[in-house]
């Protein structure tokens, strides 16, 4: 019974701050002026532009989480197998950037890959000059990259310093070397961490929005982008709404995918969670 | 039965300073059982780990078929482990546990199946091989671990404590089993219990540990018969341990009485230790007795009664299949070669190996 009452003020919260703008999202999606509409949702599957930035978004993620993965399971690997103090120190450098609002740290981005950026300098001095960096494709992907990275190291980290040495000893001991123990019995043990690194990456890159606007100058428009754009600027709610929506079922549908993936791996991986 | 497999010298192993090992000197001879006895934080772990090459000693060396094992990880070793809390992996059924070694070997996959059924046979755990390992009971799990290893047939095998988890009946069962095991395959068995019955009932050599050093190696009669000190004697088997006086060849006092016994060639009037096993200690008339005593209590153990038996101060734990009456008083006789009697040792117990 008390357990319930102390629970009354997160309900309230979230039916304040999550179930009310969602029903607030869906009224505008088939409501205009109080009457049921289905143009706002003709309009948004007719015009093959948001069709085609949808695929762009869902790419970017795909290609962004892929990349996050093989960065980060290697450099959570390492951290793992470092002294904690290292490690903790380490993995300062890969936190602190996270303190900074989201906004700061892909304006600096910008400066850095600008045409008077530092590394446009240095590759000029190099005789590379007037190498295009910023506004382009690769900017928006690197953006992405680098603000989700951490949240793919972290998780897959965490479970492999909890990894019991022993099933790494037991390897051995069958005639496992070290790679061969890796690929047998570390990685597989550590599949729930790479499936919340993954979830972690995927789901924030595929909602972007403003990235792809600071470092990709407005050419590689994202589904995040549009919305806002539809929204604030065009003050077009109803199609706003839907596009909205069609995200929103996206991300569902990953998640549900991933708590798929993440229960098979689960059942194999014991006691890991 | 002759070859030196396994040589351990002077091996010591120090945990921040506190030894685990002490200059221990042990060989394991080819196709031998030897059982590691000793109480808890012994370093019987240590030493399975150290023959393992999970633990490097601090010092001495691990010979195996005279090569010095310094350099070589424990993948290369020709010995697998029962580890004592199993290790099993978590991600795999119970089949691909078992399996795991073979298919590292390459093993081709119908041989494969067909040792690994065998050995869920030999383990009594038929029909299990799709279950995963957290799904299974602690026995079951431990079975698994047996299996694990002994499905490798290795040259050597390392059991920590392997049955620790099993009840009373399985227990036996898998004591024949990996026994007969370890005879018809010829491997070298180097086992860790706690349970002096079982070191004694299933090895050919038995090294008695204390505080990381070896107090006595040798056959279990040796063992049993021949303790080398109190601690061997109490440990293996309950003793009842008494400081006397060597009057004499053959002759020595305790609890205030001379007694004739079989030993000699100490110093006159040496203190020594007496030990004598309680089914050693004899209940007959009083006018055949050495002395009488006062009966404590008295608890039936199932094959035999406990009596504890209070004369001059010492309290006596006797084996009887005869019960008496408690509080009343009984003769007791101690014949000379149920006494044995041990050199005292130096304030440190130091021990020393064969
Ligand atoms: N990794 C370690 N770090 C520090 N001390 C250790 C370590 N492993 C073992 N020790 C210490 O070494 C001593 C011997 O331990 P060991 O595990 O070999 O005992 P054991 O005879 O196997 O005991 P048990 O019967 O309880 O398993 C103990 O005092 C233990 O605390
Ligand atoms: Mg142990």
């Amino acid at each position: 019974m008390k357990r319930t009452l102390f629970s009354y003020p997160y309900i309230l919260w979230m039916a304040l701050f999550i179930l009310a703008p969602m029903l607030f999202i869906v009224y505008h999606a088939f409501f205009e002026n109080g009457r049921w509409t289905m143009e706002y949702i003709k309009a948004a599957f007719e015009d093959a532009v948001y069709f085609k930035v949808l695929l762009r978004s869902i790419m970017l993620a795909f290609e962004g989480t892929l990349l996050c993965l093989l960065l980060g399971y290697p450099t959570a690997y390492m951290l793992s197998t470092m002294k904690k103090s290292t490690a903790a120190l380490l993995s300062v450098f890969f936190i602190l950037p996270m303190w900074m609002n989201f906004l700061l740290r892909t304006y600096a981005w910008q400066v850095l890959l600008g045409s008077s950026g530092i590394i446009s300098r240095i590759l000029s001095f190099f005789g590379f000059s007037d190498v295009l960096l910023l506004h382009t494709e690769g900017a928006v992907l690197l953006g992405t990259v680098y603000n989700f990275l951490p949240f793919m190291i972290l998780p897959i980290y965490t479970v492999l310093i909890k990894l019991d040495k022993s099933h790494i000893e037991a390897a051995n001991d069958l005639g496992a070397d070290g790679i061969t123990t890796f690929f047998k019995v570390v990685f597989p043990l550590s599949m729930p961490g790479v499936i919340s690194g993954i979830t972690m990456v995927f789901i924030p890159a595929i909602t972007t929005f403003a990235i792809s606007r600071l470092l990709g100058g407005g050419k590689y428009r994202l589904y995040g982008d549009l919305i806002e754009q539809k929204i604030v600027s065009d003050g077009d709610l109803g199609l706003g709404s839907v596009l909205s929506l069609i995200l929103l079922v996206l991300v569902l549908i990953s998640i549900v995918i991933m708590q798929k993936a993440e229960k098979t791996a689960g059942s194999e991986g014991g006691t890991l969670w | 039965m002759s070859k030196h497999l396994i040589e351990l010298i002077n091996v010591s192993k120090d945990y921040e300073g506190d030894a685990a090992l002490q200059n221990v000197d042990l060989y394991i001879r080819d196709g031998e059982f030897l059982t590691l006895l000793g109480p808890s934080g012994c370093g019987k772990t240590t030493m399975l780990r150290i023959i393992a090459g999970f633990v490097l000693p601090t010092s001495g060396k691990v010979l195996m078929d005279g090569e010095d094992l310094s350099g070589v990880p424990p993948y290369k070793r020709r010995v697998n482990t029962v580890f004592q809390k199993y290790a099993l992996f978590p991600h795999l059924n119970v089949f691909d546990n078992i399996a795991f070694g073979l298919k590292i070997k390459q093993v081709p996959k119908s041989e494969i199946e067909r040792r690994v059924n065998s050995m869920l046979e030999m383990v009594n755990l038929k029909g299990y091989d799709k279950r995963w390992v957290d799904q299974l009971s602690g026995g079951q799990q431990q079975r698994v671990a047996i299996a694990r290893a002994l499905v490798n047939e290795p040259e050597v095998l390392l059991l920590d404590e392997p049955l620790g988890a099993l009840d009373l009946q399985l227990r036996k069962e898998m004591q024949v089993e990996l026994k007969r095991m370890q005879q018809s395959l010829g491997i070298t068995f180097v086992y860790v219990t706690h349970d002096q019955e079982e070191a004694l009932t299933m090895s050919d050599t038995i090294a008695v540990m204390r505080g990381g050093v070896i107090q006595q190696i040798g056959t279990p009669q040796d063992i049993y018969n021949e303790p080398k000190n109190a601690f061997v004697a109490d440990f293996i088997g309950e003793s009842n341990i008494l400081p006397g006086i060597m009057k004499d060849d053959f002759k020595v006092e305790f609890n205030g009485r001379e007694y004739e016994c079989v030993d000699k060639g100490f110093g006159k009037n040496e203190p020594v230790e007496v030990v004598v096993r309680p089914e050693d200690v004899d209940i007959v008339d009083p006018y055949n007795a050495h002395f009488e005593g006062e009966v404590k209590s008295i608890l039936f153990m199932g094959v035999h009664y406990e009596i504890r038996v209070e004369s001059g101060g010492f309290v006596w734990t006797i084996h009887s299949t005869d019960p008496v009456m408690p509080g009343g008083k009984v003769g007791i006789q101690i014949l000379p070669d149920a006494i044995h009697i041990m050199k005292k040792p130096p304030e440190d117990v130091s021990g020393e190996s064969e």
